[in-house]
């Protein structure tokens, strides 16, 4: 290989952006097209330099915006690369245009997407906007709740995205800052394992193979249109979440790291449960052991994979719960959060007799505290008991004023 | 759980010296986390660092901490930012100053009655470093007052750290290092 080989300790100390850009090296992906933003950049940044360095055999190509990024990353991938990029917020926002022609286009890139707000008002900090914004776009999407995942889903990404069964791009969620800025304790794959796992790219359909011209991005009216976008949502549907579930497996093979679509923590004999992303996943998963040890069954769902939305896994996952609590980190702006309706929609036909409520929280980096976190499993407590819910069913934790409340 | 919030000037290197500190700390087998507020991340700007050590993995990503230390890198932050908040019994503070603990404590009354440590970092880098870059000699300060590693093992791991600078440089690191432990009082 025309690329030197970086010797890594076992456990590194790395932020989520680090371990992003550590993946992507040991990925050896050909092309990344970028266009920095706040708080995504060290991660472009860092295939910039590994590539300077001569740890990688591939090409950094620097456009004139985030539109520009996702177009060139779509054309590498159109000619037949390994193409990874990343970016956040507002950067998402002008790329959107351009996200649905790459999953249109049925081209496998990874997106690391370090979750931002969205202006106005202008703000870098971490909530779920950008990631709900696109949630239709015909993306894969996983969620990182820490940069040991952020490191592992992006080898995982490569591996589901580049299966010539799915052939769809798919985005590597992380928390701005809250993840991307925090360092931790990574355990690192060496770069034969991780290479080895993700494998060499093969490319279907590639543009540079002049033996077999192909055409990409073409037009398609009322005759054909319907098709081509139901046959990519039954592959969303029925061939992403098993290919998903069988790479997660290899990857337990390989590290003992385990992943599922649905992440539970103390599900097994919940009276009460928060369902959430990111890095409260974990700050919840702290606080419900805290209080278990109060005498409140408290358990945690974490979704890993946001789309396809693992509607069965969760109705499965949430069928004994009393009181569930949906967490959104974006402002749904006149609805109900997208948790709350997703989960609605995954039990409305089933037989639990759940009481659900939702909460809007963390917007533009808001911290959610321990002390939040412990109010509301005393909150759903409280429903449980009572037999239905005792507040309005969309409440907002941490913000300042006179309390908020809808539904 | 032990927890550390520094309080800095963006461009000091709080954020490079919680994430050293976390580092070192890692190769022992603790879990660490370190991260910080940029605010509006403009060089010279009030900021903070945070790092956290535990013997179990850290689930906890909340900001709010009680910390156990508090590091002070700039010697005017004393008085323009608050760097008692969230102080609980324990919080032992080092800080940056060419004044005396009991002067220190007169010009700050918020400090009186709480465990002050001082020490001039900013001297202490200008005279071995070169530059006023007061994080590794506050780690050296940190290492006296929490008696957390022998200083041969910590300037060790801190060579390893500083591994891609120029030779002329970690020296320069280690004699601060060492200075700032001798000298914090």
């Amino acid at each position: 290989m025309a690329f030197d080989k970086m010797e890594l300790k076992d456990i590194e100390v790395w932020d989520g952006n680090f371990a992003a850009a550590q993946a992507m090296r040991q990925s050896q992906v050909d092309v990344v097209a970028a266009y920095p933003i706040t708080p995504s950049t060290p991660i472009v940044e860092g295939y910039a330099k590994f590539l300077a360095d001569g740890y990688i055999e591939g090409e950094f190509v620097m456009v004139e915006s985030e539109h520009a990024a996702m177009s060139a990353c779509i054309g590498a991938a159109a000619a037949g690369g390994r193409v990874a990029t990343a970016t956040s917020s507002q950067g998402l926002a002008l790329m959107s245009e351009t996200l649905y022609q790459a999953s249109g286009m049925r081209l496998p890139i990874v997106l690391n997407l370090v979750n931002r707000a969205l202006a106005s008002p202008l703000n870098v900090n971490g909530d779920h906007s950008d990631m709900y914004m696109i949630r239709d776009s015909g993306w894969i999407q996983f969620d990182a709740f820490c940069s040991q995942e952020a490191y592992d889903l992006n080898f995982i990404a490569f591996k589901v995205s580049e299966d010539h069964d799915i052939r769809l791009p798919a985005i590597v969620n992380q928390d701005g800052f809250m993840t991307s800025h925090t360092a931790q304790g990574v355990k690192t794959l060496s770069d034969d394992a991780a290479y080895g796992f993700v494998g060499e790219y093969k490319p279907m359909n590639d543009m540079l193979d002049f033996e077999h011209p192909v055409t990409h991005g073409v037009q398609t009216e009322e005759d054909w249109h319907f098709e081509h976008k139901a046959r990519q949502h039954n592959d969303l549907m029925t061939k992403v979440m098993p290919k998903i579930q069988s790479v997660f497996k290899d990857f337990e093979k390989l590290t003992g790291r385990k992943y599922n679509p649905v992440e539970k923590y103390n599900m097994d004999d919940a009276d009460v449960c928060v369902v959430c992303l990111g890095t409260s996943v974990e700050t919840a998963r702290e606080v419900a052991s805290d209080m278990r040890a109060k005498g409140i069954k408290a358990g945690v769902i974490g979704l890993r994979v946001i789309r396809p939305f693992p509607f069965f896994e969760i109705a499965e996952a949430l069928k004994n719960v009393k009181a569930i609590a949906a967490l959104d980190r974006s402002s749904p702006n006149g609805a109900a959060g997208m948790l709350f309706n997703e989960i609605a929609g995954a039990l409305f036909n089933t037989d639990t007799k759940a009481l659900l409520s939702g909460y809007i929280y963390g917007l533009g980096g808001r911290d959610l505290t321990k002390a939040h976190l412990v109010a509301l499993f005393n909150e759903l407590q409280a429903n449980a008991d009572a037999g239905k819910v005792t507040t309005k069913l969309q409440q907002f934790i941490g913000v300042r004023g006179p309390k908020l409340a809808f539904l | 759980m032990l927890e550390i919030r520094w309080h800095s000037r963006a461009g000091q290197g709080a954020v490079t010296g919680a994430k050293g500190l976390a580092d070192v700390i890692s190769t022992t087998g603790k879990h660490v986390q370190a991260f910080a507020f940029y605010g509006s991340a403009k060089r010279g700007a009030a900021m903070t660092a945070y790092n956290r050590v535990d013997d179990k993995v850290i689930m906890n990503h909340e900001k709010y901490m009680e910390p156990d230390y508090v590091l002070v890198i700039d010697p005017a932050l004393v008085f323009t930012s608050d760097v008692t908040i969230n102080h609980k019994e324990s919080t032992r503070y080092i800080i940056t100053t060419h004044m005396s603990t009991d002067e220190l404590i007169k010009a700050q009354p918020k400090l009186a009655g709480k465990k002050v440590y001082t020490v001039d970092c900013m001297t202490i880098a200008n005279d071995t470093i070169g530059r006023p870059i007061p994080n590794t000699p506050m780690l050296g300060a940190f290492m006296k007052i929490s008696g957390m590693y022998e200083m041969d093992f910590f300037k060790e791991s801190m060579k390893r750290v500083l591994g891609k600078l120029p030779q002329k440089i970690i020296d320069a690191n280690m004699l601060a290092i060492q200075r700032a432990y001798d000298e914090v009082k």
